[in-house]
């Protein structure tokens, strides 16, 4: 059997994920042995034509250009990944979704008329169907070697859903929330980064994104009561995936309550 | 059966004697401002002067006025990750090229585990949790390997936490010790409350005067290790200031799950609307299933490697909190955070008596303090049995 052919795209982001890979130093040869590397502008310039098995797409949509070319690389993917919080929510770009493009555009640029984009940064499943997301800020090393592994026996990759708190536990951190009162995102975020920011006694950051059934009210009415104030929740949930929905609508409600708490309309 | 009275200092002569005859020991210690169980060298790891302050959603310490080694109640996890480890592989499978393969199986433990400072309902729990993997219809082949020749030294409570409530199971804060056995002491045992793990050595720290400790052997082996112990007989006032120290701790403990008629109560119960209430403030984050000395829920993991050579199975703990927990066929069953945290508190405190004949909650009051929300289950049972709907809805 000739090897999968694999291509690895870029659309607006910082390659950290795609660097993720390249990183990936004890699979990397193995990992070229088993797939043919045809696509990977990061890696190498030698490009081989697709169309192509599997497809990695990191980055959001952010200018028509974009718009155009995810729909040619879906054309000539038979598998699309999706990896990372750009490509899975729109990343932290996603921020300017809040904010009026048109006026940062006019102040940043000497001629604005030549920059072409979109009032949104996008996720690339609002665009075409994805087959699978690979979450994070950047990808995990092991999830990315872990869907190829799959695709490459034809199972089921394993990419749990559930909250960060079970590996958490897993891993045996303790607890920063009930041990310190240090605001965690992990019970609203997706595992997949083994608990790492707890392990360091940092709270979690949720750049994986909402877990599979996500409670941020109940969390942030937590936070709140411990002290944490309603400006400083709304910021915990406008970060790199600051545009999935259960992360943006918590952070809308925030910003609701905190109006109503101030006196202003909300 | 041996009994006597230690200095601290002979304790110390216990861990090292355990070291020497090939336990791994296994104790409290304090790590990143709470108590944890893990491998332990010496007796100067023991958390001496510290108490632990639990609340709701909080865990902390404290510094005691003395230097108590046991002046805590419970750690952040109980002893079972060392039995029932987190993750665990049980197989790999790995090609011979062509269509053949052959099956590499995990190696056995290749040490025996001893325990210092098991509390009385951590006992209990490792009871239940014999139960479960020792009693069903196939034995757990990695529990039993580590269970076998597993020492326990277990330690009367004399500073419980807020969240315990061992006296309203039945199952702390203390241990008799007579001809008979081992039993839970300072609380009464109810129909379903769960029997002890039999500890080889019970200790009782006294802190009235001369910091010493009341030892107490309930099997050969401790009785064996007592012997190799530098002790002294124990006085009449020695077992009076255990007596006290009893008494203060059961005094101490007010939390409250009152336990007449709860299988009833909770499976009669099972339209509440207390249950969206909780549904409301739950996260659904599996924190109370994982630290819960007795839940037991695991799932098996099947991978292969880049090159397809290697196939691993693994198992690793799971919760009835998760999804992926009752997928059947297409999709999951339980796909509301309110049939989850019912399915969780129903199963602890009701379906596990049908299970197998005792509650599943010892009181150790883990899930009340680690839930980073603060949900507690007292509170949760004591709202349902106050606005009980089994006439309305029956
Ligand atoms: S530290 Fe964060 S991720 Fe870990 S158990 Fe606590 S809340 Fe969950
Ligand atoms: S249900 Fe809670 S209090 Fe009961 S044994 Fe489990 S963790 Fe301890
Ligand atoms: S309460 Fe949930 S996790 Fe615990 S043993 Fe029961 S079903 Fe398993
Ligand atoms: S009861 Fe608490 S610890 Fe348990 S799943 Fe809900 S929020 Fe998490």
């Amino acid at each position: 059997m000739s090897r999968p052919k694999l291509a690895v795209w870029k659309f607006a982001s910082c390659d950290g994920c795609q660097l993720s890979l390249l990183s990936a130093e004890d699979e990397l040869l193995t990992l070229a042995a088993e797939v043919h590397i045809a696509h990977f502008l990061e890696a190498t310039r030698e490009v081989a034509p697709g169309p192509y098995d599997v497809s990695l797409v990191e980055g959001s949509i952010t200018t028509p250009a974009d718009v155009e070319r995810i729909q040619r690389v879906r054309e000539i993917s038979t598998t699309l990944v999706t990896i990372g919080a750009c490509a899975t929510a729109g990343g932290i770009q996603a921020l300017r979704n809040l904010a009026d493009v048109e006026a940062y555009r006019a102040l940043v640029y000497a001629h604005p008329e030549y920059v072409q984009t979109l009032a949104r940064s996008s996720a690339i499943a609002e665009h075409v169907p994805v087959d699978l997301e690979l979450r994070g800020c950047p990808v995990e090393v092991p999830q990315l070697i872990e869907v190829v592994s799959a695709l490459l026996a034809g199972r089921k990759p394993l990419i749990p859903t559930h909250a960060v708190c079970v590996e958490c536990k897993l891993r045996g951190n303790v607890c920063v929330m009930v041990a310190d009162g240090t605001p965690c995102l992990g019970p609203v975020t997706q595992a997949g980064c083994g608990a790492r920011c707890p392990a360091f006694a940092r709270g979690c950051y949720g750049c994986f994104g909402p877990m599979e059934t996500p409670n941020p009210s109940a969390l942030t009415d937590r936070l709140h009561a411990m002290g944490v104030d309603d400006p400083t929740l709304v910021r915990l949930f406008r970060t790199f995936n600051v545009d999935a929905p259960a992360f943006r609508t918590e952070a809308r409600r925030r910003e609701a309550i905190d109006a109503g708490a101030d006196g202003r309309t909300p | 059966m041996r009994s006597g009275v230690m200095t601290p200092t002979a304790l110390e002569s216990l861990v090292l004697l355990l070291r020497d005859r090939g336990y791994r020991v296994v104790g409290p210690q304090v790590r990143d401002g709470t108590i944890v169980y893990d491998e332990l060298a010496s007796t100067a790891a023991l958390p001496r002067g510290w108490r632990d302050v639990q609340a709701p959603g909080r865990a902390g310490l404290e510094r005691r006025d003395d230097d108590a080694l046991f002046g805590y109640a419970v750690g952040a996890s109980g002893w079972k990750r060392e039995l029932f480890p987190p993750r665990q592989r049980l197989w790999e499978a790995v090609s011979d090229g062509d269509a053949s393969f052959h099956v590499v199986e995990a190696p056995e433990p290749d040490q025996p585990l001893a325990f210092l400072g098991v509390r009385p309902c951590e006992l209990a729990a490792i009871g239940i949790q014999d139960r479960v993997f020792l009693h069903g219809l196939a034995e757990d082949r990695v529990y039993a390997g580590h269970r076998r020749g597993l020492l326990l030294v277990a330690v009367e409570c004399h500073a419980p936490a807020a969240t315990c409530f061992c006296t309203s199971i039945g199952t702390g804060p203390g241990l008799d010790v007579d001809a008979d056995g081992v039993r839970a002491a300072g609380s009464a045992a109810h129909a379903t409350t769960p029997a002890p793990a039999v500890p080889d050595l019970v200790l009782t720290e006294l802190l009235d005067g001369e910091h010493r400790l009341l030892v107490r052997a309930a099997t050969d082996e401790g009785d064996d290790l007592l012997a190799a112990l530098e002790h002294r007989e124990a006085t009449t006032g020695d077992l009076a200031a255990r007596a006290a120290t009893l008494e203060a701790a059961q005094a101490a403990i007010d939390r409250h799950l009152e336990v007449d008629g709860l299988h009833d109560l909770l499976l009669g119960n099972l339209a509440h609307p207390r249950w969206d209430d909780v549904a409301a403030r739950c996260l659904a984050c599996t924190n109370c299933t994982l630290v819960c000395p007795t839940c037991f829920c695991s799932t098996t993991e099947d991978t292969t490697d880049l090159t397809g050579e290697h196939a691993y199975h693994e198992r690793r703990w799971d919760s009835c909190f998760t999804l992926e927990f009752t997928h059947t066929g297409p999709a999951s069953v339980r796909t509301s955070t309110r049939s989850r945290y019912r399915q969780w508190l129903t199963h602890k405190l009701a379906t596990w008596v049908d299970q197998f004949d005792t509650t599943g909650c010892v009181g150790c009051g883990r899930c009340i303090a680690w839930c980073p929300v603060g949900i507690d289950l007292t509170e949760e049972v004591a709202a349902i049995r106050a606005t009980d709907g089994r006439e309305v809805t029956a």
